[in-house]
């Protein structure tokens, strides 16, 4: 038992990897049924975990497979003894760290916001139908009656009036579609502008007219009218601050994907970071190719392949120079001789091959298919009742014939996690309804798509950190980096600002259009 | 020893030769006034308009008489060859009742200078 507990310590000491703590757990629980043959396995195990630091590139994979695997983490992470306080993995915390943010923190912020904007507005608008009535409530008998300019004056204040709850509606009561970390400037300075100024109002309103039951109701009529007019005047204003100034094309921004290098470039105007940020990820969603981990496993291991033929030993003693010793691996590896290069082409090149064949069969596959399918035209409908079919059964009946040609493409092209059967069932109905032809209905399958053509499960992409070493509220500038962050990949965002163009004329007049024949001839005397 | 490049003139005097009905001189020329002198490959200056020897036919008048390839003819019998159009040039040279033409021709020369001659 001792000797089982011994090797059980020494084993979390070095594991950094959920996969493995979380066997030693369920093995730590298992323990009394058979010790010998789990003391044998984990002495293996602890012996593969010292090989040199290679390791973690396939030693991650290998955990998030088996995390997917193994249905009751749950009960196994949370027996955290002293030996082994390493049972969750990095991901494992910053899932869970995440899930907790978000259900508390910003959804008070939104509603917050919402609520201040709404009862500002709500005060707004029933301002100046306030200064109308109040007089009429409160000393009618005193005042003046109320002349046609007057009466026309009712009717202006109710259209703008009408035209401002239009307008308020189109411009700021719209879904919000993204939630940003940080509050809009210029919708803030929006409001304080309209609070300040309906305040000014008032306090006029009050000193003026209120203590002094002026008894003039056109001008009070005029006055009231003044503020709608105002307030129109503030939300052009709003129009051109929120709407039109980023319109107008300044910056070309490109963003590329730290994994596999993929870039594009956008226009922007002005901008704050944070709502350039949400300018990138839409357009994200619809251009970038969707991000597929499977493709960057060949790399990966070329890399440990790099790595793990060099080992460092220490003959100086307890020393332990470390820069030295990376320089030194670093060296060493420069100056080996290794035919990593020549795999590397061979290997690119025998996959293009493959691709190619396994495509050509495909497509010939999917062609013999839809030749068996015909559409029957309307007449032809009544003469054969019984062989009828609707699309999906018409797929489903000539599905098998190119289920497997299909099948092996996704495998070579490694797409194979992101069409279920289903799923291509679905999309051949469709097609057929749709009168597609074979080359339409392959479109799908043959180049990987945008993110959002697949299921959302398939994303990998959902949620978004935004790192930057400016303000996000602060405008964008020439050369101001962001990233944008999620938990497998980050967007590397990088602004220029499009320079300024001189352009000058030159008028050329038509008519000097001439030219002349150059000869150089040559005669013999 | 290094190549010096000067140019010199030289008179030269040609008999014509009778072929059948015609008078031939054995030569033919390029330029003038009306061509084009930037596809001229004798010249110095790309914008020497004047008329140049572009060919001499081996054992003819010319050659007897030392004309050379590449010679820029300054005068004909004293008519002036410098402002000429291509098919003036060709009258002047080719005068029915002319039995010896005298040219004065420039001839650009490069030159081998004897070092020692100039150290000594």
């Amino acid at each position: 038992m001792s000797a089982a507990m011994d090797t059980e310590s020494t084993y979390s000491g070095y594991s950094h990897y959920s996969g493995h703590s979380k066997k030693a757990h369920r093995q730590g629980r298992d323990r009394h049924k058979s010790p010998r043959s789990k003391d044998g396995s984990r002495s293996e195990k602890s012996v593969t975990i010292q090989t040199p630091p290679a390791e973690p590139l396939l030693g991650n994979d290998a955990s998030r497979a088996e995390e997917g695997q193994d249905d009751n983490w749950g009960e196994t992470t949370t027996a955290i003894t002293g030996t082994s306080e390493h049972s969750i993995s990095q991901e494992d915390i910053a899932r869970i760290s995440k899930d907790l943010e978000d259900s508390v923190g910003l959804d008070c912020k939104r509603y917050l916001g919402l609520t201040v904007a709404a009862v500002l507005g709500l005060l707004v608008f029933l301002t100046p139908i306030a200064f109308i009535l109040l007089p009429q409530i409160l000393w009618r008998d005193d005042l003046e009656p109320c002349g046609t300019v007057c009466e026309g004056l009712f009717i202006s204040v109710a259209f703008k009036l009408l035209i401002l709850l239009i307008g308020t509606w189109a411009l700021f009561f719209r879904q919000p579609k993204a939630d940003l970390p940080r509050v809009f400037v210029f919708r803030a300075l929006l409001l304080v502008l309209i609070f300040l100024f309906v305040f000014s109002y008032w306090l006029f309103y009050g000193v003026r007219i209120l203590d002094s039951k002026d008894t003039n109701y056109q001008g009070i009529v005029q006055y009231a009218v003044s503020l709608v007019d105002a307030l129109l005047f503030i939300h052009y204003l709003a129009i051109v601050l929120l709407e039109l100034r980023q319109l107008q094309p300044m910056f070309t921004v490109k963003v590329v994907r730290s994994t596999d290098g993929e870039s594009r470039y956008y226009s922007l105007g002005h901008l704050s970071i944070q709502r350039a940020a949400l300018v990138v990820l839409e357009n994200y969603y619809r251009d970038f190719t969707v991000y597929n981990p499977a493709l960057l496993t060949a790399s990966k291991s070329r890399a440990a392949k790099h790595m793990a033929g060099l080992k460092v030993y220490n003959v100086d003693g307890p020393g332990n120079n470390a820069s030295g010793q990376s320089r030194a691996m670093i060296a060493a590896a420069a100056r080996r001789r290794d035919s990593s290069h020549n795999e590397l082409y061979y290997e690119e090149a025998d996959h293009e091959r493959r691709v190619r064949k396994r495509r050509a069969r495909l497509v010939v596959a999917v062609e013999e298919a839809f030749t068996h399918i015909k559409r029957l035209q309307a007449e032809e409908q009544q003469k054969a009742p019984g062989e009828m079919m609707d699309p999906r059964e018409a797929a489903q009946a000539i599905f098998p014939s190119m289920a497997r040609a299909l099948q092996k493409y996704l495998r070579t092209t490694r797409q194979q996690q992101y069409h279920s059967m289903e799923s291509i069932l679905q999309h051949l109905s469709f097609c057929i309804t749709n009168n597609m032809t074979p080359k339409a209905f392959l479109e799908r399958y043959l180049n990987p798509g945008p993110t959002l053509q697949y299921d959302r499960e398939r994303w990998f992409s959902k949620q978004w950190t935004l790192v930057s070493e400016e303000a996000v509220t602060s405008g964008l500038q020439d050369g101001v980096v962001f990233v944008l962050k999620c938990l497998d990949f980050s967007l590397v965002v990088n602004v220029k600002k499009i320079p300024f163009i001189k352009l000058s004329e030159e008028f050329i007049d038509p008519k000097s259009h001439k030219f002349v024949l150059r000869l150089q001839s040559e005669t013999s005397v | 020893s290094y190549l010096i490049s000067f140019s010199f003139q030289q008179r030269i005097e040609i008999h014509k030769l009778r072929q059948g009905d015609n008078l031939i001189l054995g030569f033919s020329i390029g330029g003038g006034i009306d061509q084009d002198p930037t596809q001229n490959p004798f010249s110095e200056d790309k914008t020497d308009k004047g008329i140049y020897v572009t060919r001499v036919t081996g054992g003819g008048p010319a050659e007897v008489a030392g004309l050379q390839v590449g010679d820029k003819i300054m005068q004909v019998n004293g008519w002036d060859m410098t402002m000429v159009t291509h098919d003036q040039a060709r009258k002047r040279l080719t005068k029915r009742n002319e039995e010896v033409v005298r040219l004065l021709v420039t001839r650009q020369s490069l030159q081998k200078a004897v070092q020692q001659s100039m150290m000594s």
